[in-house]
């Protein structure tokens, strides 16, 4: 019986480490998943949608499920991110067109001093609501790794389009009427 | 009439001068509570996993300047650790706080160390034993060379000599 004590050790430590591998794989899958299903017409439903995040600003907290009904652009940003800096106005000229089609653009701080987000809310008039995700862990089901990223979810609460860098003026004209005139 | 005039304005001015020089001496001892170096050795930069005091990404230098207001507002380091995780999550500390699955990062260094010394106490007897009874069991074999070997060995020693 005993000797089968140090390959018992060396067999759990290798399947141990095989577990942590297969783990971090299916971790990767993940994070390209959401990419790979919009890209094939597959809309994945957005995850953690029930997740109440606290809003900036403010002592309240909200989830995605608060807009159900509505088609939500969730824009993922930094204070400190040139490229966020670079598309804010856009965001801002934005939001008073969804809002006519009962559409809202909702940020998310990525990694942010809330002060700071408040800061840049206030220099490019961004008027709608913004969530803080502190730990990283909602941002990171949607697969993002970095900013500014932008989601498009439609009515249903499905990831219609995705933008991993900064947003333009005719990736939205090209991407919203679409979605917008689609009824929940 | 001129000089007690004088007097008065000197000793007015030197109260003022004093006053000054308190208050800024009893303001820089209510934010000396911690110095940047101590904090700043023990947090990350959330965004490029690497030490606060060598990272250089624009959110590490975001991260530095806040560090240096909550310092100047006079909080202690805990405080700022406190202040820091609030904004940016637990990942921000360079050691991780002991709870949850973070536990294991505390529990699984001393636990190896010992299940190795404890591998090594148990095997390493029992193969010196092993060894032990192995020459007890073949008693006629010796390690003695043999005649010709024996010369051939002083020959080539003999060559370095």
């Amino acid at each position: 019986m005993r000797r089968f004590i140090l390959p018992g050790l060396v067999a759990a430590a290798a399947v141990a480490l095989l577990a942590l591998l297969t783990f971090g794989v299916s971790k990767q899958d993940d994070t390209s998943s959401i990419d790979s299903q919009v890209a094939h017409g597959k809309f994945p439903k957005a995850p953690n949608a029930q997740q109440a995040l606290p809003m900036l600003g403010s002592n309240q907290k909200a989830s995605l499920a608060d807009f159900k009904g509505k088609v939500v652009v969730l824009n993922v940003f930094a204070s400190w991110c040139d490229p966020c800096q670079a598309e804010a106005p856009i965001l801002a000229k934005e939001q008073p067109i969804l809002a006519k089609h009962n559409a809202t653009l909702v940020g998310v701080t990525y990694k942010d001093l809330s002060s700071a987000s408040e800061a840049f809310d206030r220099k490019y008039h961004l008027t709608y609501p913004v969530l803080r995700d502190v730990t990283g862990e909602f941002v990171s089901s949607f697969g993002t790794t970095g900013v500014p990223e932008t989601f498009v979810i439609n009515r249903k609460g499905q990831i219609q389009a995705l933008q991993r860098f900064p947003v333009t003026a005719q990736w939205f004209n090209e991407t919203l009427p679409r979605i917008l005139a689609e009824k929940s | 009439m001129k000089r007690p005039r004088i007097a008065i304005l000197a000793l007015t001015l030197a109260l003022a001068l004093a006053g000054t020089a308190a208050t800024a001496t009893a303001t820089t001892a209510a934010t000396a509570k911690t110095s940047y170096t101590a904090v700043i050795d023990d947090l990350m930069c959330v965004v490029c996993h690497e030490p606060l005091n060598v990272a250089q990404s624009p959110e590490a230098f975001q991260e530095r300047q806040y560090v240096r207001q909550l310092i100047a507002q006079g909080k202690t380091k805990s405080e700022i650790e406190d202040d820091l995780v609030q904004q940016y999550g637990p990942a921000v500390l360079s050691r991780p706080p002991a709870n949850g699955v973070n536990l294991l990062v505390y529990i699984i260094p001393p636990v190896v160390v010992i299940l190795g010394i404890v591998i090594i106490a148990f095997f390493i007897p029992r193969w010196r034993r092993r060894a032990r009874e192995a020459d007890a069991s073949n008693p006629q074999e010796t390690h003695a060379l043999d005649a010709a070997d024996a010369k051939r060995l002083n020959e080539d020693l003999g060559r370095f000599a």
